[in-house]
C-alpha cells in the first residue's frame, strides 16, 4: 500500500482501521462458538472493512471485490452451509448431523468443526451480500 | 356500510386474537412446556452433545441448525433481489420520473 489517496487523516485513519477490522473479524468468526458473535456478525465486519475501501479509495480500492464478485461468492457461502448438511447426509446422518462425520476426534469435537464450517458459511454470504448491495447503490457507469 | 363491517370484521378478529393470547402461558413463567421441555435439555446437554460452551452457539448453529439455514438463505436472496432492482433501475433510469437528468 504505497499509494497516496484521500487526504493523510483518511488515508491513516483507514490504514490503521482496516487491519483491525479484519482481525477482529476473523476472531468474532473462529471464536464465535466460545463467545457471543459467530457468522452474522463476522460477516458485517468483513463487509464493512471492504466498504470502507470503497468509500476512500473508489473503485481502484487495494482492498476490492467488485459487484458480480461479491454476488457470486453470497452463493458460495450460502452452498458452503447446505454442502455440509448433505454431507453428513452422505455419511448416514441426518441433514446437519455434524456428529456423523467419519473424523478420528471426540462427538463434540466433530460438532465444533460442523459449527465452524457453517459459519463460515454465513460469513462469506453476508459479507459478500453486504458489498454487493453497497456496489450495486454507489456504481457510477452505465450497465 | 362497507366502512362498518371493516370496523366490525377488525373488531372481531382483535378480540379472538387478545382472547387467544390470554391463553398463552406468561413470559417468563418457569412452569410453561418450553421450560420444563426444552430449556433444561438444552441448559444440562448442550455442552456434551454439541462440545459449544455458548447456550447461544449450540442453539442456534445445532439444535436450530435448519432455521439458521433459512436465514442465510433469506438474506441471500434477499441481497440478490435488491441488487437485481438497484441495477434495473439505473439501466432502466429514463422510465423513472426524473432519472434521465444527469
Amino acid at each position: 500500500m504505497n499509494r497516496k489517496f484521500g487526504t493523510i487523516i483518511l488515508d491513516t485513519a483507514f490504514r490503521y482501521l482496516v487491519p483491525f477490522i479484519l482481525v477482529f473479524g476473523m476472531y468474532v468468526l473462529m471464536h464465535g462458538e466460545y463467545s457471543p458473535g459467530g457468522g452474522f456478525q463476522a460477516g458485517a465486519l468483513f463487509g464493512i472493512a471492504v466498504v470502507l475501501g470503497r468509500l476512500i479509495q473508489g473503485e481502484e480500492a487495494m482492498l476490492n471485490i467488485s459487484g458480480n464478485t461479491a454476488i457470486i461468492l453470497a452463493g458460495i457461502g450460502t452452498f458452503i452451509y447446505g454442502f455440509i448438511g448433505v454431507l453428513t447426509m452422505l455419511f448416514n446422518g441426518n441433514f446437519l448431523e455434524y456428529g456423523a462425520f467419519p473424523l478420528n476426534m471426540a462427538e463434540a469435537d466433530r460438532h465444533a468443526l460442523g459449527i465452524l464450517g457453517i459459519e463460515i458459511g454465513v460469513t462469506i454470504c453476508v459479507m459478500a451480500t453486504i458489498i454487493a448491495i453497497f456496489d450495486a447503490l454507489t456504481r457510477r457507469e452505465e450497465w | 356500510m362497507t366502512r362498518l363491517l371493516t370496523f366490525l370484521a377488525i373488531g372481531l378478529m382483535s378480540l379472538m386474537l387478545f382472547i387467544t393470547t390470554s391463553g398463552l402461558p406468561m413470559l417468563f413463567d418457569p412452569n410453561s412446556p418450553a421450560a420444563t421441555h426444552v430449556s433444561p435439555r438444552y441448559i444440562e446437554k448442550s455442552r456434551e452433545e454439541t462440545g459449544s460452551p455458548n447456550f447461544v452457539t449450540a442453539v442456534l448453529a445445532d439444535y436450530r441448525g435448519y432455521d439458521t439455514l433459512g436465514e442465510t438463505t433469506v438474506i441471500f436472496t434477499a441481497g440478490i433481489a435488491a441488487v437485481l432492482l438497484l441495477r434495473a433501475a439505473r439501466k432502466h433510469s429514463d422510465c423513472l420520473p426524473g432519472g434521465d437528468e444527469e
